[in-house]
């Protein structure tokens, strides 16, 4: 269940992680990318962290749109029209139910729209996929999250500017992958997963 | 790195209030963004309008094309890294004069993703947004199961011919269809001497040795398709125009616009001996070139190298397009 606290809770949590790996995301994304992922939500993580400082939200939907629209308008490149429509998406959909599930569905189903990419392209698709599924069976773990993120290393890149790069980018993680990969260790964490 | 900036973090905001402080006559800063417009709003009245955009770090691109006979407004986003939604919404309403906007994004996926965001911003504002995807990359295979060829150079010469087009009181439909039937006939590639250093990274995206050149390289340092010793001039221009040459199939008599960009840190003496070498080899192909253009238009920062581009011209009326009077920071023409 995603109640207003747990949201809080587990967005702080993110970007604390975001702003201590940033680096290692940017390192992430030059062989396979230009070489900003990192950069890119650093600048968001800062942003949601002003916006939630600037005003505490109300409810769960409230706090959903805040955090959408400081990544949509402070993040740029294709992380930040992904994260921001997946976050969108959860804000729309909290208005009728608080189900951490049916949530991260709506997410997913907002990133598959904004990017049309599906499984096995080495994005964070390959992450938030089956943690959606997981979510569902009320099973969730550190386990689920990591091996989804490692199963990106072998993938060869369709999506994305990894794909330039073609069967170079065998051997290599998604970014994306493993910043979604942190997104949903926090959401762990913050008890949200349940 | 040495570069001459203050707080990296700062440098596009700081970069867009030079440039508008030094050339008020054509750009303005849209309030709270970093997207620009064109000063004189009534060179805009009654047409439909063109807006662009992208990351930072290739200027004179986009912001440089602002003005009469070119584009309405651009959005200058983080150094290589697509602006956000809201912003090239803003670029939108600032455009849009009752006749619509039309958008000329570079085929990335960030770019491509944050216009399609902002066109549906526009739509429920009932504004009337279409927009090209430029894709003249010949570097990379275009298939299926990639995100397709880059949006390079050749990018400028789809702002001039709608830019022209928009000016002579086309219609949002009729700047589409002429997008669409230009677009296959402009194609890039390019050889890099050197990569880009993206200010808050602090070391270039790729390193080449210093008798080492790279083909087929993207305007963010996208690896190419092959790296070799350095080569003279000529045998530069003999393998980039052998790309271009079968990506065209183009025969003696064909005719065609001709673009040699300097992609940052590359003398314009060597951009200059670079098309002298190009147009002898044209010459001796029997490839009739109507016009010609050399400079730093679709720069990489601090890259040195070049690209080349081939436009076409299968439609006469386009040689009167990229003729056609334009008064912008970086294209003017009587
Ligand atoms: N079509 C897509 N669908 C889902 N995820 C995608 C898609 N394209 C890219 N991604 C994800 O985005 C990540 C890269 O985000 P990043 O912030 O580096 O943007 P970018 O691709 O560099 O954008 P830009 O080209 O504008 O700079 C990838 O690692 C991948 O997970
Ligand atoms: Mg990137």
């Amino acid at each position: 269940m995603l109640t207003t606290d747990i949201i809080l809770t587990w967005i702080h949590d993110f970007d604390k992680k975001i702003s201590e790996k940033k680096d290692y995301l940017s390192e992430l994304d030059t062989p396979i990318g230009d070489g900003d992922h990192g950069n890119n939500l650093a600048r968001g993580a800062e942003a949601i962290e002003a916006a939630l400082n600037k005003e505490t939200p109300a409810d769960a939907t409230a706090a959903l749109r805040a955090i959408a629209m400081a990544l949509v308008s402070k993040v740029g490149g294709a992380s930040g029209a992904l994260y921001g429509t997946a976050f969108l998406e959860m804000a729309k959909t909290s208005r009728d139910t608080t189900k951490t599930a049916d949530l991260l569905a709506a997410g997913l189903a907002g990133l598959q729209k904004r990017g049309g990419a599906t499984t096995g392209e080495k994005t964070m698709i390959d992450v938030w996929a089956p943690v959606v599924t997981a979510t569902k069976g009320g099973q969730l773990t550190q386990k689920i999250i990591d091996d989804a993120v490692a199963a990106t290393k072998p993938m060869r890149a369709t999506k994305g500017r990894a794909s330039y790069v073609g069967d170079s980018s065998i051997g290599h993680l998604d970014p994306g992958a493993v910043s979604s990969g942190y997104l949903f260790t926090s959401l762990l964490e913050a008890g949200g997963a349940k | 790195m040495k570069k001459i900036m203050n707080d990296p973090k700062n440098i596009v905001a700081e970069m867009v209030e030079g440039m508008v402080r030094a050339y008020p006559q054509f750009v303005e800063r849209l309030p709270e963004t970093e997207a620009l417009v064109r000063s004189d709003k009534s060179s805009m009245t009654g047409k439909v309008g063109l807006i662009s955009g992208g990351g930072s770090g290739h200027e004179p691109t986009h912001a440089g094309f602002i003005g009469e006979g070119m584009l309405s407004a651009a959005v200058c986003g983080q150094v290589f890294t697509s602006p956000t939604p809201d912003q090239i919404y803003a670029a939108i309403k600032a455009a849009d004069q009752g006749k619509g906007v039309f958008m000329v994004i570079k085929n990335y996926s960030g770019d491509v993703m944050n216009f399609d965001m902002a066109k549906d911003m526009a739509d429920l504002d009932g504004i009337e947004v279409k927009s090209i995807t430029v894709d003249d990359d010949i570097a990379v295979e275009n298939s299926t199961f990639t995100q397709g060829r880059r949006g390079v150079a050749g990018t400028i010469f789809m702002h001039k011919i709608l830019g022209a087009a928009a000016d002579q009181g086309a219609s949002l439909t009729e700047l589409e269809t002429l997008a669409k039937k230009v677009l296959p006939n402009i194609k890039t590639i390019a050889v890099a001497l050197s990569g880009a250093t993206v200010p808050e990274v602090g070391k270039p995206g790729f390193t080449l040795a210093d008798d080492e050149l790279e083909y087929g390289v993207g305007i963010h340092g996208e690896p190419g398709y092959r790296k070799e010793k350095m080569r003279p001039s000529k045998d530069l221009v003999k393998e980039l125009l052998g790309k271009l040459k079968a990506a065209f199939n183009y025969q003696a008599g064909d005719k065609f616009a001709v673009l040699v960009n300097g992609m940052g840190a590359t003398p314009l003496m060597e951009q200059f001996v670079f098309m002298r070498d190009v147009l002898n080899q044209l010459k001796d192909e029997g490839v009739n070139v109507a016009f010609t253009k050399v400079g730093n238009y679709m720069t990489s920062l601090d890259m040195a190298g070049v690209s080349l581009t081939l436009f076409k011209l299968t439609d006469d009326s386009w040689l009167d397009n990229l003729n056609y009077p334009v008064n912008t920071i970086a294209w003017t023409q009587k």
